[in-house]
């Protein structure tokens, strides 16, 4: 991975050129997920574990053999994880699997909205972090919660947009807003809920690092296409957050000069 | 009474193995490579590296884990 990129993305001392995390679950084969990762150009790609109770047959090593070999990092992630215990035990695990100190830590609360339980993954969190782990939090907007998060040693906050895989976009928007304001040196990376590309601009253009998302793709009738569309959107995201945006306004102010109403000159 | 085998489970599986095998041993009866999966003994990560030195006992439930796609 070059370091020469103009405008990197850093996390544990690794240079990202993607802004764009893409998840790798839901797609058809392995194929159509190697090419919707080729379309993303996402340097960080989640994975998962689980109980293996029907066989490894390869594929996801398949899948993502070349995004790997152009210097992809894999997160693997705690999904369905429901205490800090069983966290920190699937997160070693992951470690040992995927060979990686980076893990997406997912401790849900709810199994409606698969909101995070906030008490179980500050614990989790500060456990793994004093084992030596990266820990990308799964949580809300929360802005204290945040703080703690970042205070136990996470290196970055995934707030949610909205529910996972709901594709409604960035409905706590007044709390992200706040997020960023209050936490501007903290890397903020909106992970869940978004469901089209301008979602996805929209966050950056708040000022949000990243966007991770899966099943907008994955479920799109182009999944290649939309990869690319998401590509698209989330550098003019960024590009329009560093351009800067201009502050609205409660009325209009008009755009055109108007002083001394050079083309009314004759008329009656 | 001292048991000259131990009965586990392994995933969803019923398994007889003798009196102080080990999870090393258990993996290798039931032919699963050691670096495809991450174990678990009742409920307890159990680190690839220390398998050898980790005996199972009767009633033991051993969870294996595998990579999968994910979000």
């Amino acid at each position: 991975m070059t370091t020469s990129h103009p405008d990197p993305l850093l996390i544990d001392g690794v240079p990202l050129r993607s802004r764009f995390f893409l998840g790798t679950a839901g797609h058809a084969s392995p194929e159509a997920l190697r090419a919707c990762i080729e379309a993303a150009g996402a340097d960080v790609l989640t994975v998962g574990l689980k109980r293996t109770l029907q066989g490894d047959n390869g594929a996801l090593a398949h899948a993502l053999a070349g995004a790997r070999s152009r210097g992809a990092r894999l997160l693997p992630n705690t999904a369905g994880c429901r205490s800090a215990r069983e966290a920190i035990a699937l997160a070693h695990m992951a470690r040992e699997l995927y060979d990686t100190a980076w893990i997406k830590l997912e401790v849900i609360g709810d199994d409606h909205t698969l909101q995070p339980d906030p008490v179980e993954l500050l614990a989790a969190a500060t456990a793994l972090v004093r084992d030596g782990f990266v820990v990308f939090p799964y949580c809300t907007e929360d802005l204290v919660m945040g703080r703690r998060l970042l205070d136990a040693g996470c290196p970055l906050l995934m707030p949610w947009g909205a529910p996972i895989g709901s594709g409604q976009g960035l409905l706590h928007l007044a709390g992200l807003r706040t997020l960023r304001e209050r936490l501007p040196e903290a890397v903020l990376i909106v992970d869940a809920g978004i469901g089209a590309p301008s979602q996805a601009a929209q966050a950056m253009e708040l000022g949000y690092d990243a966007v991770l998302l899966n099943s907008a793709v994955a479920q799109a009738r182009d999944p290649v296409a939309m990869a690319g569309a998401f590509r698209e959107a989330i550098q003019a995201g960024r590009s329009a957050w560093k351009a800067g945006l201009m502050a609205p306004q409660s009325m209009a102010v008009a755009s055109t000069p108007v002083s001394g109403h050079a083309f009314l000159l004759g008329e009656p | 009474m001292t048991l000259d085998a131990i009965t586990i489970r392994l995933d969803d599986r019923v398994l007889r193995l003798p009196t102080g095998a080990t999870l090393t041993d258990l993996l290798e009866q039931a032919d699963v490579p050691a670096t495809s999966v991450a174990t678990a003994l009742n409920g307890r990560f159990i680190a690839r590296a220390a398998r050898a030195s980790t005996p199972l006992v009767e009633g033991d439930q051993v969870l294996l884990f595998q990579p999968i796609v994910g979000g």
